[in-house]
Protein backbone atom coordinates (compact mmCIF):
# COMPACT_ATOMS: atom_id res chain seq x y z
CA UNK A 1 0.00 0.00 0.00
CA UNK A 2 1.50 3.35 -0.99
CA UNK A 3 1.78 6.29 1.39
CA UNK A 4 -1.20 8.22 0.02
CA UNK A 5 -3.44 5.17 0.31
CA UNK A 6 -2.35 4.63 3.90
CA UNK A 7 -3.02 8.29 4.69
CA UNK A 8 -6.49 8.12 3.14
CA UNK A 9 -7.30 5.03 5.21
CA UNK A 10 -6.32 6.90 8.36
CA UNK A 11 -8.34 9.94 7.36
CA UNK A 12 -11.35 7.67 6.79
CA UNK A 13 -10.93 6.16 10.24
CA UNK A 14 -10.72 9.44 12.11
CA UNK A 15 -13.44 11.11 10.04
CA UNK A 16 -15.70 8.15 10.62
CA UNK A 17 -17.20 8.29 7.16
CA UNK A 18 -16.54 6.89 3.70
CA UNK A 19 -14.55 9.45 1.75
CA UNK A 20 -12.26 9.54 -1.23
CA UNK A 21 -10.46 12.88 -1.12
CA UNK A 22 -8.34 14.05 -4.02
CA UNK A 23 -4.68 14.53 -3.03
CA UNK A 24 -4.87 18.33 -3.08
CA UNK A 25 -8.39 18.62 -1.66
CA UNK A 26 -8.64 20.58 1.58
CA UNK A 27 -9.77 18.18 4.27
CA UNK A 28 -11.13 21.10 6.29
CA UNK A 29 -12.95 22.98 3.56
CA UNK A 30 -14.59 19.76 2.38
CA UNK A 31 -15.80 19.04 5.91
CA UNK A 32 -13.83 15.81 6.25
CA UNK A 33 -11.87 17.07 9.27
CA UNK A 34 -12.60 19.54 12.04
CA UNK A 35 -10.50 20.88 14.89
CA UNK A 36 -10.92 17.78 17.01
CA UNK A 37 -10.58 15.10 14.35
CA UNK A 38 -7.38 16.85 13.28
CA UNK A 39 -5.90 16.00 16.67
CA UNK A 40 -7.00 12.39 16.19
CA UNK A 41 -5.45 12.38 12.71
CA UNK A 42 -2.08 13.52 14.03
CA UNK A 43 -2.07 10.80 16.69
CA UNK A 44 -3.07 8.16 14.14
CA UNK A 45 -0.34 9.26 11.74
CA UNK A 46 2.26 8.99 14.50
CA UNK A 47 1.16 5.43 15.18
CA UNK A 48 0.82 4.29 11.56
CA UNK A 49 4.10 5.78 10.37
CA UNK A 50 6.06 5.34 13.61
CA UNK A 51 6.97 8.99 13.80
CA UNK A 52 6.82 11.52 16.60
CA UNK A 53 5.28 14.75 15.43
CA UNK A 54 6.54 17.58 17.64
CA UNK A 55 4.14 20.24 18.86
CA UNK A 56 6.14 22.81 16.89
CA UNK A 57 4.94 21.11 13.69
CA UNK A 58 1.30 21.12 14.72
CA UNK A 59 -0.11 23.64 12.32
CA UNK A 60 -3.34 22.76 10.51
CA UNK A 61 -1.85 23.79 7.17
CA UNK A 62 0.61 20.89 7.28
CA UNK A 63 -2.28 18.43 7.51
CA UNK A 64 -4.81 20.15 5.28
CA UNK A 65 -4.67 17.64 2.41
CA UNK A 66 -3.45 14.15 1.67
CA UNK A 67 -0.65 15.59 -0.47
CA UNK A 68 0.50 17.92 2.32
CA UNK A 69 0.41 15.13 4.87
CA UNK A 70 2.49 12.96 2.53
CA UNK A 71 5.00 15.78 2.00
CA UNK A 72 5.26 16.34 5.72
CA UNK A 73 5.81 12.66 6.45
CA UNK A 74 8.48 12.49 3.76
CA UNK A 75 10.22 15.46 5.36
CA UNK A 76 10.27 13.57 8.64
CA UNK A 77 11.72 10.37 7.22
CA UNK B 1 3.36 25.06 52.32
CA UNK B 2 0.44 26.70 50.57
CA UNK B 3 -3.23 25.91 50.67
CA UNK B 4 -6.34 26.64 48.68
CA UNK B 5 -8.43 28.29 51.37
CA UNK B 6 -11.52 29.84 49.82
CA UNK B 7 -13.07 30.76 46.48
CA UNK B 8 -15.49 33.36 45.23
CA UNK B 9 -17.02 34.59 42.00
CA UNK B 10 -19.13 37.21 40.35
CA UNK B 11 -21.05 37.19 37.10
CA UNK B 12 -22.98 40.13 35.67
CA UNK B 13 -26.75 40.09 36.04
CA UNK B 14 -27.49 40.20 32.33
CA UNK B 15 -27.98 36.73 30.87
CA UNK B 16 -27.73 36.36 27.10
CA UNK B 17 -29.17 33.11 25.82
CA UNK B 18 -28.76 31.68 22.35
CA UNK B 19 -32.13 33.05 21.24
CA UNK B 20 -30.82 36.57 21.88
CA UNK B 21 -27.27 36.04 20.66
CA UNK B 22 -28.16 34.10 17.51
CA UNK B 23 -29.64 37.03 15.53
CA UNK B 24 -26.79 39.32 16.65
CA UNK B 25 -24.17 37.08 15.05
CA UNK B 26 -26.31 35.65 12.24
CA UNK B 27 -26.54 32.14 13.68
CA UNK B 28 -29.39 29.78 14.39
CA UNK B 29 -29.79 29.37 18.18
CA UNK B 30 -30.06 25.58 17.83
CA UNK B 31 -26.80 25.52 15.87
CA UNK B 32 -25.17 27.65 18.57
CA UNK B 33 -26.01 25.10 21.22
CA UNK B 34 -24.96 22.17 19.06
CA UNK B 35 -21.67 23.75 18.00
CA UNK B 36 -20.58 25.12 21.36
CA UNK B 37 -22.48 23.34 24.11
CA UNK B 38 -23.18 26.81 25.52
CA UNK B 39 -26.77 27.59 26.50
CA UNK B 40 -26.22 31.08 27.86
CA UNK B 41 -23.55 33.52 28.96
CA UNK B 42 -23.45 36.69 31.08
CA UNK B 43 -22.59 40.10 29.63
CA UNK B 44 -21.29 43.00 31.69
CA UNK B 45 -23.60 45.98 32.04
CA UNK B 46 -22.73 49.52 30.88
CA UNK B 47 -21.35 50.56 34.27
CA UNK B 48 -19.29 47.45 34.85
CA UNK B 49 -15.57 47.11 34.27
CA UNK B 50 -12.97 44.40 34.69
CA UNK B 51 -12.09 46.07 37.99
CA UNK B 52 -15.63 46.35 39.37
CA UNK B 53 -16.30 42.69 38.60
CA UNK B 54 -12.96 41.67 40.09
CA UNK B 55 -13.76 43.62 43.25
CA UNK B 56 -17.07 41.79 43.60
CA UNK B 57 -15.36 38.40 43.21
CA UNK B 58 -12.61 39.37 45.65
CA UNK B 59 -15.15 40.40 48.28
CA UNK B 60 -17.12 37.20 47.71
CA UNK B 61 -13.96 35.18 48.28
CA UNK B 62 -12.96 37.07 51.40
CA UNK B 63 -16.46 36.65 52.82
CA UNK B 64 -16.28 32.92 52.14
CA UNK B 65 -12.88 32.76 53.83
CA UNK B 66 -14.16 34.69 56.81
CA UNK B 67 -11.06 36.83 57.13
CA UNK B 68 -10.67 40.60 56.88
CA UNK B 69 -8.88 42.13 53.92
CA UNK B 70 -6.23 43.42 56.29
CA UNK B 71 -4.92 39.86 56.54
CA UNK B 72 -4.14 39.68 52.81
CA UNK B 73 -0.48 40.25 52.01
CA UNK B 74 -0.60 40.35 48.24
CA UNK B 75 -3.07 40.40 45.34
CA UNK B 76 -2.45 38.88 41.92
CA UNK B 77 -4.98 39.79 39.24
CA UNK B 78 -5.27 37.99 35.92
CA UNK B 79 -7.04 39.64 33.01
CA UNK B 80 -6.55 39.70 29.28
CA UNK B 81 -9.38 42.14 28.63
CA UNK B 82 -8.58 45.08 30.91
CA UNK B 83 -9.74 48.43 29.59
CA UNK B 84 -6.42 50.27 29.68
CA UNK B 85 -2.71 49.60 29.14
CA UNK B 86 -1.73 50.72 32.61
CA UNK B 87 -2.29 50.60 35.41
CA UNK B 88 -3.82 47.18 35.20
CA UNK B 89 -6.83 46.39 37.36
CA UNK B 90 -4.81 44.80 40.19
CA UNK B 91 -4.16 47.93 42.22
CA UNK B 92 -7.72 49.19 41.88
CA UNK B 93 -9.21 45.82 42.81
CA UNK B 94 -6.89 45.46 45.79
CA UNK B 95 -7.66 48.95 47.10
CA UNK B 96 -11.40 48.60 46.72
CA UNK B 97 -11.35 45.19 48.36
CA UNK B 98 -9.58 46.70 51.36
CA UNK B 99 -6.13 45.34 50.59
CA UNK B 100 -4.26 48.59 51.01
CA UNK B 101 -0.57 49.31 50.66
CA UNK B 102 0.24 45.72 49.72
CA UNK B 103 1.72 44.61 46.40
CA UNK B 104 -0.88 44.07 43.68
CA UNK B 105 0.40 42.39 40.54
CA UNK B 106 -1.24 42.16 37.12
CA UNK B 107 -0.98 39.07 34.94
CA UNK B 108 -2.28 40.06 31.50
CA UNK B 109 -2.26 36.48 30.27
CA UNK B 110 -5.89 35.68 29.34
CA UNK B 111 -7.11 32.12 29.75
CA UNK B 112 -4.23 30.54 31.68
CA UNK B 113 -3.78 33.60 33.89
CA UNK B 114 -5.65 32.40 36.95
CA UNK B 115 -3.83 29.06 36.94
CA UNK B 116 -0.45 30.76 36.68
CA UNK B 117 -1.53 33.17 39.42
CA UNK B 118 -2.40 30.32 41.78
CA UNK B 119 0.95 28.65 41.10
CA UNK B 120 2.77 31.94 41.74
CA UNK B 121 0.69 32.63 44.85
CA UNK B 122 1.69 29.23 46.25
CA UNK B 123 5.31 30.41 46.14
CA UNK B 124 4.56 33.94 47.35
CA UNK B 125 2.78 32.82 50.52
CA UNK B 126 6.17 32.21 52.12
CA UNK B 127 6.86 35.93 52.04
CA UNK B 128 3.43 37.55 51.89
CA UNK B 129 1.20 35.18 53.84
CA UNK B 130 -2.31 35.17 52.40
CA UNK B 131 -2.35 35.89 48.68
CA UNK B 132 -5.60 36.74 46.94
CA UNK B 133 -5.85 35.65 43.31
CA UNK B 134 -8.46 37.38 41.18
CA UNK B 135 -9.37 36.88 37.52
CA UNK B 136 -11.80 39.15 35.74
CA UNK B 137 -12.74 39.34 32.07
CA UNK B 138 -15.17 41.24 29.87
CA UNK B 139 -14.86 39.22 26.70
CA UNK B 140 -18.11 40.52 25.19
CA UNK B 141 -16.34 43.83 24.46
CA UNK B 142 -13.34 42.34 22.66
CA UNK B 143 -15.20 40.22 20.10
CA UNK B 144 -17.13 41.36 17.07
CA UNK B 145 -20.76 40.97 18.02
CA UNK B 146 -21.91 40.61 14.42
CA UNK B 147 -21.93 37.90 11.72
CA UNK B 148 -18.30 38.61 10.78
CA UNK B 149 -17.24 37.74 14.30
CA UNK B 150 -19.58 34.82 14.78
CA UNK B 151 -16.99 32.10 15.29
CA UNK B 152 -15.49 33.80 18.33
CA UNK B 153 -18.44 35.84 19.60
CA UNK B 154 -20.48 32.72 20.29
CA UNK B 155 -17.85 31.26 22.59
CA UNK B 156 -17.28 33.92 25.21
CA UNK B 157 -18.91 35.42 28.25
CA UNK B 158 -18.03 37.81 31.08
CA UNK B 159 -17.29 37.07 34.71
CA UNK B 160 -14.82 37.10 37.56
CA UNK B 161 -13.47 34.67 40.10
CA UNK B 162 -11.18 34.74 43.10
CA UNK B 163 -9.15 32.30 45.16
CA UNK B 164 -7.47 32.78 48.49
CA UNK B 165 -4.13 30.99 48.74
CA UNK B 166 -2.95 30.76 52.32
CA UNK B 167 0.19 29.66 54.08
CA UNK B 168 -1.78 28.63 57.17
CA UNK B 169 -4.77 26.54 56.35
CA UNK B 170 -7.20 25.52 53.66
CA UNK B 171 -9.23 22.73 52.17
CA UNK B 172 -6.42 21.44 49.96
CA UNK B 173 -2.65 21.73 49.95
CA UNK B 174 -1.05 22.90 46.73
CA UNK B 175 1.64 20.25 46.31
CA UNK B 176 2.96 20.91 42.81
CA UNK B 177 2.52 22.88 39.62
CA UNK B 178 3.76 22.45 36.08
CA UNK B 179 3.65 25.58 33.92
CA UNK B 180 4.83 26.11 30.36
CA UNK B 181 4.84 28.72 27.61
CA UNK B 182 5.48 28.56 23.87
CA UNK B 183 5.79 31.87 22.06
CA UNK B 184 6.10 30.19 18.67
CA UNK B 185 2.31 30.09 18.55
CA UNK B 186 1.70 33.56 20.00
CA UNK B 187 0.01 34.70 16.80
CA UNK B 188 -2.68 32.03 16.92
CA UNK B 189 -4.66 33.67 19.73
CA UNK B 190 -4.23 37.34 20.44
CA UNK B 191 -5.91 40.63 21.24
CA UNK B 192 -4.13 43.46 19.49
CA UNK B 193 -4.69 47.10 20.40
CA UNK B 194 -7.75 48.53 18.68
CA UNK B 195 -8.67 45.22 17.08
CA UNK B 196 -11.05 42.42 17.98
CA UNK B 197 -9.88 39.15 19.41
CA UNK B 198 -8.25 36.88 16.83
CA UNK B 199 -8.27 33.11 17.25
CA UNK B 200 -7.02 30.41 14.92
CA UNK B 201 -9.36 27.86 16.42
CA UNK B 202 -7.90 24.83 14.67
CA UNK B 203 -4.39 25.54 15.88
CA UNK B 204 -5.56 26.27 19.39
CA UNK B 205 -7.62 23.10 19.67
CA UNK B 206 -4.82 21.03 18.14
CA UNK B 207 -2.24 22.40 20.56
CA UNK B 208 -4.53 22.23 23.58
CA UNK B 209 -5.59 18.67 22.77
CA UNK B 210 -1.98 17.58 23.05
CA UNK B 211 -0.58 19.86 25.72
CA UNK B 212 -3.32 19.70 28.35
CA UNK B 213 -3.40 15.92 28.88
CA UNK B 214 0.38 15.86 28.78
CA UNK B 215 0.85 18.54 31.44
CA UNK B 216 -1.79 17.00 33.70
CA UNK B 217 -0.11 13.60 33.34
CA UNK B 218 3.25 15.17 34.16
CA UNK B 219 2.15 16.80 37.40
CA UNK B 220 0.41 13.58 38.45
CA UNK B 221 3.29 11.26 37.55
CA UNK B 222 5.91 13.20 39.41
CA UNK B 223 3.72 13.08 42.52
CA UNK B 224 2.82 9.40 42.14
CA UNK B 225 -0.87 10.11 41.66
CA UNK B 226 -2.86 8.16 39.07
CA UNK B 227 -5.48 9.98 37.01
CA UNK B 228 -8.10 7.60 38.35
CA UNK B 229 -7.26 8.71 41.91
CA UNK B 230 -8.12 12.34 41.20
CA UNK B 231 -11.52 13.26 42.55
CA UNK B 232 -12.14 16.31 40.41
CA UNK B 233 -10.42 17.98 37.49
CA UNK B 234 -11.10 21.71 37.37
CA UNK B 235 -10.27 23.03 33.92
CA UNK B 236 -10.47 26.33 32.14
CA UNK B 237 -13.92 26.17 30.56
CA UNK B 238 -12.87 26.77 26.98
CA UNK B 239 -14.74 24.14 25.08
CA UNK B 240 -16.92 21.19 26.08
CA UNK B 241 -15.44 18.90 23.44
CA UNK B 242 -11.92 19.76 24.57
CA UNK B 243 -12.73 18.87 28.17
CA UNK B 244 -14.19 15.54 27.05
CA UNK B 245 -11.14 14.86 24.91
CA UNK B 246 -8.74 15.55 27.76
CA UNK B 247 -10.71 13.14 29.96
CA UNK B 248 -10.56 10.45 27.29
CA UNK B 249 -6.84 10.89 26.76
CA UNK B 250 -6.21 10.56 30.50
CA UNK B 251 -8.51 7.54 30.67
CA UNK B 252 -10.88 8.91 33.29
CA UNK B 253 -14.67 9.33 33.13
CA UNK B 254 -15.52 12.77 31.85
CA UNK B 255 -17.84 13.36 34.80
CA UNK B 256 -14.69 13.79 36.90
CA UNK B 257 -14.23 17.04 34.99
CA UNK B 258 -16.38 19.79 36.46
CA UNK B 259 -18.20 21.62 33.70
CA UNK B 260 -20.28 24.78 33.78
CA UNK B 261 -19.46 26.20 30.34
CA UNK B 262 -23.10 25.72 29.31
CA UNK B 263 -24.15 28.51 31.68
CA UNK B 264 -21.26 30.94 31.33
CA UNK B 265 -19.45 30.31 28.05
CA UNK B 266 -15.71 30.83 27.99
CA UNK B 267 -14.87 33.60 30.44
CA UNK B 268 -11.13 33.31 29.76
CA UNK B 269 -9.03 33.51 32.93
CA UNK B 270 -12.12 33.83 35.12
CA UNK B 271 -13.59 30.52 33.99
CA UNK B 272 -11.29 28.31 36.06
CA UNK B 273 -12.13 30.21 39.23
CA UNK B 274 -15.86 30.47 38.52
CA UNK B 275 -15.92 26.70 37.96
CA UNK B 276 -13.79 26.07 41.05
CA UNK B 277 -16.07 28.26 43.16
CA UNK B 278 -19.19 26.37 42.10
CA UNK B 279 -17.49 23.04 42.67
CA UNK B 280 -16.15 24.10 46.09
CA UNK B 281 -19.57 25.23 47.28
CA UNK B 282 -21.13 21.93 46.26
CA UNK B 283 -18.44 19.41 47.18
CA UNK B 284 -18.67 17.32 50.32
CA UNK B 285 -16.21 18.54 52.93
CA UNK B 286 -13.67 17.66 54.10
CA UNK B 287 -12.22 16.91 50.71
CA UNK B 288 -11.26 13.26 50.28
CA UNK B 289 -9.44 13.07 46.97
CA UNK B 290 -6.78 15.08 45.15
CA UNK B 291 -7.87 17.73 42.70
CA UNK B 292 -6.19 19.02 39.56
CA UNK B 293 -6.56 22.52 38.14
CA UNK B 294 -5.54 22.98 34.53
CA UNK B 295 -5.68 25.69 31.89
CA UNK B 296 -4.49 26.52 28.40
CA UNK B 297 -4.58 29.81 26.59
CA UNK B 298 -2.99 32.60 24.61
CA UNK B 299 0.76 32.82 24.74
CA UNK B 300 0.65 29.95 24.41
CA UNK B 301 0.58 29.38 28.15
CA UNK B 302 -0.60 26.23 29.85
CA UNK B 303 -0.20 24.25 33.01
CA UNK B 304 -1.62 22.12 35.78
CA UNK B 305 -1.71 22.39 39.56
CA UNK B 306 -2.11 19.42 41.90
CA UNK B 307 -3.71 19.91 45.32
CA UNK B 308 -4.36 17.25 47.93
CA UNK B 309 -6.86 17.10 50.79
CA UNK B 310 -5.75 18.40 54.15
CA UNK B 311 -7.39 16.11 56.66
CA UNK B 312 -5.37 17.15 59.68
CA UNK B 313 -5.78 20.91 59.36
CA UNK B 314 -8.84 22.96 60.23
CA UNK B 315 -11.03 23.20 57.17
CA UNK B 316 -11.40 26.73 55.94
Amino acid sequence: MDTQTRIIEIVKQVAGKPIDPAPEESLFESGVLDSFTLADLVSALEKEFSVTIPDSDLTPRKFDSVARIEAYLQSRS
Amino acid sequence: MAYLRALGSYVPARVVDNAELGPMVGADPAWLLHATGIEQRHFAGPGETVATMGIAAAKDCLAAAGIPASEIGMAIVASGSAEQRFPGPASVIAAAAGISLKPAIDLPMASAGSLFAIALAAQMTRVYGNVLVVASEIMSRVVRMNPAGRDTAVLFGDGAGACLVSQETGFAEIVDAVLASDGDFAETLRLDFDAPLYMDGRSIILQASRKLPRVIAEVLERNQVKPADVGTFLMHQANLNLITRVAQTLGVPDDRFFRNIARYGNTSSASLLIAATEWWREVEKPLRDPIVLAAFGAGLNWGAVLAKPVATLPQA
